[in-house]
């Protein structure tokens, strides 16, 4: 296909969502002509995202048209490498964004930071237990970029999406009520934290008398009017369920929508390009520095974009999909174990202990926004893992987000799935019943990884990414042993009912999961083992930045938004301080 | 059964007359009406499926349709080219075969334990069905009755708020909830407000945006 060239600019953003609005306005302010390319449409939440719309269960979470449209491009899934991967014909395990904003419109809003551990997930294993303890095949490596190098963006990405919590630990000093186990922070949260529910209250008084440390978790979904530092204001979170997976018609959750994009407006050396879908990074002769991309817009169009600076931000996927599709960085092979892109891709094993009470109601469908009551002390290297045989944990929490009549049916195991019987059950538990989640990590193995499918196609004929992946006995051992401790907790609040179900057998990509895809553009301090350095810089091609959780080298039990955000503000900080001046490799 | 329980009937887009009465019969085993009050068919889940079938979705618009289709494993999801509207009018047709030859009448005339057993037999996999697995359209079947029966019933379920009813959910929600958030053990419960009973203009709004709950007594 021939394609038009469109006049040069000096930053080309690829994906307008949680990290690439960020970019687009941090270098907006810069002065230089910015282009954010995004393959969704446009939405306004003052025209989209409207009262009583908002709370339809069925249409917004159902029949979502703000998900990847799977019809033109999705991902092919195989559990091992001796299989054929099979394309995700339907929404299953994640959902993916696609509009302006991305999946942070969608998002829940509960906004974690990372353990200092998660940076250093290989180094602090083995220096405190041993290289032996490390389990066999796990490709974990160290980020080369430290929790307290970050912390000031942390710091910043909270107050532009104006979080609610309690600091657990200002500056070494453990504050009562937050989570004494979160890394040191500069300063509070921008706003207080949200009430507790019934059932995060109940879960926190088990978890306080077995000796644990309960917090109400960080969220998004605001506790108070709120105005950020781009001088957008935020509503008040009206607690009424709809939230993950749904668009805020209040204006109260932190994301893209609220808290960045509109502010782009000011900048007139800004334009935001929606309905553009990204297809290549050109590269010059030698293939050492990009030119700019190549897209293709709703009415099927191709164009080139030149441009001095290309900056990724399309997600694990299609960051991954995207470098390979364009020759940029050496294409991982597991079986000579060489070449980085596509490493180390994975995701969260999360189980769940359900209670069943027969005295207490629990209003669950009040609630969102990252409403929940937590526990950190087995996340992490929080507690001593002698002898176990995995590394790190997860977090155990009542996640109150709102009971929504299609998707809650809680009934006790044993209940038939249909009938009399069902039915009976389902008008007694829905609103007597509430879970916990054992929220784990997932470590890195050497077939855990992202390639481009040699048969299945995108609807512009590109290849579609493929994912290799499974579960390992240690992701198995840890989600036993955590969904275990879950329901000692539950036992302490006296059900009538519990069961526990922690993860078990082979990853299956059917089961709504979590939205939680990292790695195959992983960072780290060794150019022969990541793609990008601690500065999200490709090694490669120094004009080629990639940002989001394609970055990270394994994931954390947390979910990925805060350091998605974090990271996005210091890399913009590193280009504006640093790479503009001399736009060169930063290592 | 008050009179405003019962679903009035209703023309449809995409059933054929013995279709809506085989949907009928199945979702009213899936869903029953019982001693807890009306089910599945009283809610009016067979206009919301016929709905459903009629839109973008009754033909996997958003669903990736590029070959070669192969069966993979069972983690690998769905990879059968059908699509709803087919699986919906293959799956009655050759249920309607089966019943006539093994039990010598057609679905919807059979008792209702009879229903029952064979769509437990269908759940399970034990029906040969000449077409597609009658495994999978038991699934859809269900996955799409629960879809219907709680459901807000502008799609064309949850007539009357049936199902909401049956399990105390308040619907669109109001500007109490932070408040009450704290008022642990109590239960909140309301008549339940539909966007189509806020389009229609039967409950007011207050100055948030939100709907005026009327309480009742809990159950
Ligand atoms: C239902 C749901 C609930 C979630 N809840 C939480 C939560 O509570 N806490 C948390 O931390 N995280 C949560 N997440 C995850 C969170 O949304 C993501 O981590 C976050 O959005 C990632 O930011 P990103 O910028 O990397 O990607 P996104 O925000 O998804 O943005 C990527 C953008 O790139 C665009 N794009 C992709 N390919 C191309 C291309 N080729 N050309 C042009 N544009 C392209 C996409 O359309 C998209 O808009 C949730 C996600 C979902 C879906
Ligand atoms: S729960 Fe709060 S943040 Fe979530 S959609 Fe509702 S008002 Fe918005």
């Amino acid at each position: 296909m021939t394609s038009t060239k469109l006049k040069p600019v000096d930053v080309v953003v690829v994906g307008v969502g949680v990290a690439g609005s960020i970019i687009c306005k941090e270098l907006a302010t810069t002065g230089l002509r910015v282009v954010g390319l995004e393959r969704g449409r446009m939405v306004d939440p003052n025209k989209d995202f409207v009262m009583p719309y908002a709370h339809d269960e069925f249409r917004n979470d159902n029949r979502s048209d703000l998900i990847q449209n799977l019809s033109r491009e999705t991902v092919t899934f195989r559990n091992a490498m001796n299989e054929t991967a099979l394309p995700m014909r339907d929404i299953g395990s994640f959902r993916l964004g696609e509009c302006v904003g991305g999946a942070g419109v969608l998002w829940g809003g509960l906004t974690w930071r990372f353990l200092p551990w998660d940076f250093e997930t290989h180094s602090r294993t083995v220096e405190r237990y041993g290289k032996q303890h490390m389990p066999a095949d796990c490709s974990n490596q160290d980020w080369g970029l430290t929790y307290e190098e970050l912390e000031p963006y942390y710091d910043q990405f909270e107050h532009i999406y104006g979080v609610s919590g309690k600091a657990g630990n200002l500056e070494g000093q453990l504050q009562p009520g937050g989570n004494p186990f979160e890394g040191p922070r500069s300063r509070e949260y921008p706003n207080p934290p949200p009430p507790t529910t019934y059932a995060g209250h109940l879960f926190g008084k088990a978890a306080q008398s077995l000796g644990y440390s309960p917090f109400s978790t960080p969220t998004s979904g605001n506790t108070q009017l709120y105005k950020n530092p781009y001088k957008q204001v935020l509503g008040q979170c009206m607690r009424g369920g709809f939230c993950s997976s749904y668009s805020c018609a209040k204006g109260a959750k932190g994301s893209p929508l609220t808290a960045v994009v509109p502010s782009l407006k000011e900048h007139p050396n800004f334009e935001l390009r929606p309905l553009s879908n990204v297809i290549k990074i050109n590269l010059d002769s030698d293939g050492k520095r990009a030119t700019g991309v190549n897209y293709i817009d709703a009415n099927g169009q191709e164009f080139e974009q030149p441009a001095d600076l290309v900056i990724l931000t399309s997600y694990a996927f299609n960051n991954t999909r995207l470098l390979l599709l364009s020759g940029i960085g050496k294409p991982y092979d597991p079986i000579s174990n060489s070449g980085v892109v596509g490493k180390n891709y994975s995701y969260q094993a999360v189980g769940s202990v359900k209670l069943f009470f027969e005295d207490k109601v629990f209003n669950g469908f009040m609630g969102g926004g990252g409403l929940c009551t937590a526990i950190d002390d087995f996340n992490g290297d929080n507690f001593d893992h002698s002898g176990l045989g995995f590394i790190g944990g997860g977090y155990l929490v009542v996640n109150s987000r709102g009971a929504a009549p299609i998707h809650s049916h809680p009934v006790p195991s044993g209940t038939p799935g249909w009938g009399s019987e069902w039915k009976k059950k389902v008008a007694h538990y829905y609103d007597r019943s509430f879970s916990i989640s054992s929220h784990g990590g997932c470590q890195s193995y050497r077939t855990n990884y992202l390639d481009l499918d040699p048969t299945y196609k995108d609807a512009n004929g590109l290849p579609l990414i493929r994912m290799t992946f499974d579960w390992r006995q240690p992701d198995h051992k840890m989600s036993a042993h955590i969904t275990k401790k879950a329901a000692e907790i539950a036992q302490a609040m006296g059900p009538s009912k519990m069961s526990q179900h922690p993860v078990t057998g082979q990853y299956n990509i059917t089961p709504y999961q979590v939205n939680h895809n990292t790695g195959g553009a992983i960072m780290g301090a060794d150019p022969s083992a990541s793609v990008v350095n601690k500065y999200l810089q490709t090694w490669d091609v120094p004009n080629v930045f990639v940002i989001g959780a394609s970055a990270f080298p394994q994931n954390s039990a947390n979910a990925p938004t805060g350091t998605v955000g974090a990271l996005a503000c210091w890399t913009a900080d590193i280009i504006k301080e640093v790479y503009l001046k001399r736009p060169q490799s930063l290592m | 059964m008050s009179e405003s329980d019962l679903f009035q009937g209703h023309a449809y887009l995409f059933f054929k007359p013995h279709e809506v009465r085989f949907v009928d019969a199945a979702v009213a085993r899936i869903i029953p009406a019982d001693d807890l009050g009306p089910g599945a068919k009283e809610a009016g889940v067979t206009r919301f499926i016929d709905r459903q079938l009629a839109s973008p979705w009754g033909t996997s618009s958003r669903q990736y349709r590029l070959g070669p289709w192969q069966p993979g494993s069972p983690r690998q999801g769905n990879q059968s080219p059908l699509i709803p509207q087919e699986i919906y009018r293959y799956g009655i047709q050759d249920m309607d075969r089966y019943c006539l030859k093994e039990k010598g009448k057609s679905f919807e005339f059979l008792s209702a334990d009879v229903q029952e057993a064979l769509l437990k037999a269908m759940e399970s996999g034990q029906i040969e069905l000449n077409t597609i697995s009658c495994k999978k359209f038991f699934s859809l079947l269900h996955k799409n009755t629960i879809e219907g029966f709680f459901s807000d019933p502008m799609h064309g379920g949850n007539h009357n708020k049936i199902g909401w009813r049956l399990i105390g959910f308040p619907g669109v929600a109001g500007s109490a909830y932070p408040d009450w958030l704290g008022r642990y053990n109590e239960p909140y419960r309301v008549e339940p407000v539909s966007i189509l009973d806020i389009e229609q203009g039967k409950v007011s709004l207050d100055a948030e945006g939100n709907p005026k709950h009327i309480f009742i007594n809990p159950q």
